[in-house]
């Protein structure tokens, strides 16, 4: 601040808390229509407070959700949900952090052709390429599995560029002192660069987690077997299948938990995130 | 460039062998089918396809759907990244004046970074419905009848807003990060010599923001034209009357639902042209040079 203007400083917490206020607007709708009944909302006047159905409402998702939009349970959706959101974190830490080695720390035939194949894959976002893929995994036999969730998209040139950069800046002196004390180059990763970027790695975690939580058209096409929708996915089917039903307070719900984890996230480890997002697009 | 390195020539290549095997088989491959299916034409059945060379791309630039198509994606990109970025820099701005309260401010308006943008096109989807909606029962009292399902501007607007919501925080981010690196001398230096609040944010902070606002504005443009997605096919699913059919959606309409295989690929050719260049662009001009 550079002078103290009380007008000013008014006019900004103002602007500030209306942000505040329209950022969480619509999650607060949709916390207060998920507390209340079907017929709360026949009456045309949308209740603006919390209704006395919370626990009945989220306790009903959770265990069996609404069997007629042939989606499982929420909790069996969360649970898939964080099944693939882990594979795609911890897969792309570990297979950008060993690439990023290997092209920082060797000299090899054609390490420049290896490094352009992964940077280009930072410029083809599964949307754009999106019935080529899904014919590459549905020939694959990966439809409905774990790992055609997952693998397809862990591949990642921005998580390969951040360890590259952390290594980069790295002081020579280490690999040094490691040759000098006899550790070949595994032992050198494994007991010098991994604990020495282990901020980075959680940072990006972070990231990877909400990216991978977050996941809706790839779920969408890869999963018709409901033991395997996840909850991003899975609203959406919901929210079809009661189109005619105005089970809003119960799409809302699911939304509400859909939205929770990674929120809980992003709030319990700001100072992590922030690094996170800042690193990534270096 | 690493001054010491060791000499192993097979290890490089079984750590990098997991990473380029899902590239080759994920990213390359089908984008090698992509460009192949886009001269090809496949019978009603599938079952046979011959080359018809530069046909699909023709049909596309002749097709009024695909200009449409365009023409709503210029306008969706340009809306989401003015909205989202004008109300981060304002929120920035004022986030950067304050002292004690920052952190506490900067938590509230982060969150919304991790919310799926297919459950914000919902929540949003909620707000504006037309029958119980809270917005509509609000525009209804000053006199503006909202309905998305049938007005092709009110549809436009509501994935606008969704889409630009969702993306709020992150510029909100990058513009508080871009303010603090601003030396305070600076504005010091310009109060000194009786600059007001305004003069100084036109003629010192915006002009010394500008590399965030350019990296931001590329994010945006990417965000608005590829990540949207969900919250379009959540809400609008393109309509009505193809109002929000952005290119993204219709790649994935044209070649899922209505199995035209050889226009979706060479829609995703085109679209794998823009965002290669986008991404360029994002390089050159950041200066943020991929050094090899």
């Amino acid at each position: 601040m550079i002078e103290n203007r009380p007008g000013l400083n008014l006019l900004a917490h103002l602007v500030l808390i209306a942000g505040v206020v329209i950022v969480a607007l619509p999650v607060w709708v949709a916390f207060v229509a998920s507390t209340h009944t079907a017929t709360d909302f026949m009456s045309g006047t949308v209740p603006m407070w919390p209704g006395p159905h919370l626990v009945e409402n989220y306790s009903r998702m959770l265990d069996a959700g609404v069997s007629t939009s042939g989606t499982p349970p929420v909790a069996r959706m969360m649970f898939n949900s964080l099944v693939m959101a882990l594979l795609i974190a911890c897969g792309k830490i570990a297979i950008s952090i060993t690439s990023a080695f290997a092209i920082v720390y060797f000299r090899f035939p054609l390490r420049g052709l290896a490094f352009w194949c992964i940077f280009i894959t930072l410029m083809l976002p599964v949307e754009v390429r999106i019935v080529p893929t899904f014919q590459v995994v549905a020939g694959l036999g990966l439809l409905n599995s774990y790992a055609g969730l997952s693998v397809p998209l862990i591949a990642s040139a921005t998580a390969t560029f951040l360890f590259r950069q952390v290594f980069l800046t790295m002081p020579d002196e280490l690999v040094e002192a490691a040759r000098i004390d006899g550790a070949g180059p595994m032992k050198f990763f494994r007991d010098i660069l991994l604990p020495l970027s282990r901020t980075n790695m959680a940072a990006l975690f972070v990231i990877l987690f909400i990216y991978g939580w977050n996941q809706y058209l790839w779920p969408l096409l890869v999963t018709t077997d409901a033991q395997y929708y996840t909850i991003v996915a899975g609203i959406k089917r919901m929210a079809d299948a009661v189109d005619g039903l105005p089970q809003w307070h119960l799409v809302m719900a699911t939304a509400v938990l859909a939205m929770l984890p990674p929120v809980a996230v992003v709030i319990g480890m700001q100072r992590l995130f922030v690094k996170g997002l800042v690193e990534t697009e270096k | 460039m690493k001054r010491t390195i060791f000499s192993n020539q097979l290890l490089p290549w079984l750590l990098l062998a997991p990473q380029l095997a899902i590239t080759f088989i994920f990213f390359l491959w089908p984008a090698g089918q992509a460009i192949r299916q886009s001269f090809l034409r496949e019978d009603a059945f599938g079952i046979n396809s011959s080359f018809v060379g530069l046909a699909n791309f023709r049909a596309l630039l002749d097709s009024p759907e695909y200009l449409n198509s365009l023409q709503v994606t210029a306008i969706f990109a340009v809306s989401v990244t003015v909205m989202s970025m004008g109300v981060a820099l304002l929120l920035a701005i004022a986030v950067d004046r304050m002292l004690k309260s920052a952190r506490v401010y900067t938590t509230l308006l982060v969150w919304p970074y991790a919310v799926a943008p297919a459950v914000a096109g919902i929540l949003w989807w909620f707000i504006f419905n037309p029958t119980i909606g809270v917005m509509p029962y609000v525009l209804d009292m000053v006199g503006y009848d909202w309905n998305h399902i049938s007005s092709k501007t009110d549809a436009m607007l509501l994935v606008v807003i969704a889409s630009a919501w969702k993306q709020i925080s992150y510029n909100f981010l990058f513009f508080v990060a871009g303010l603090q690196a601003i030396p305070a001398s600076m504005r010091e230096a310009a109060a000194i010599d009786g600059a007001g609040p305004v003069r100084r944010f036109f003629d010192i902070t915006f002009p010394l923001l500008s590399p965030t606002t350019f990296f931001l504005l590329v994010v945006n443009i990417v965000y608005a034209m590829f990540d949207t997605f969900a919250v379009i096919d959540a809400t609008t699913e393109g309509g009505p009357a193809q109002a929000t059919n952005i290119m993204v959606y219709k790649v994935y309409f044209d070649g899922f639902v209505g199995q035209n295989i050889g226009s979706s690929a060479a829609q995703s050719v085109f679209l794998m042209a823009i965002v290669i260049t986008l991404t360029i662009i994002q390089f050159r001009w950041v200066e943020k040079k991929v050094e090899y």
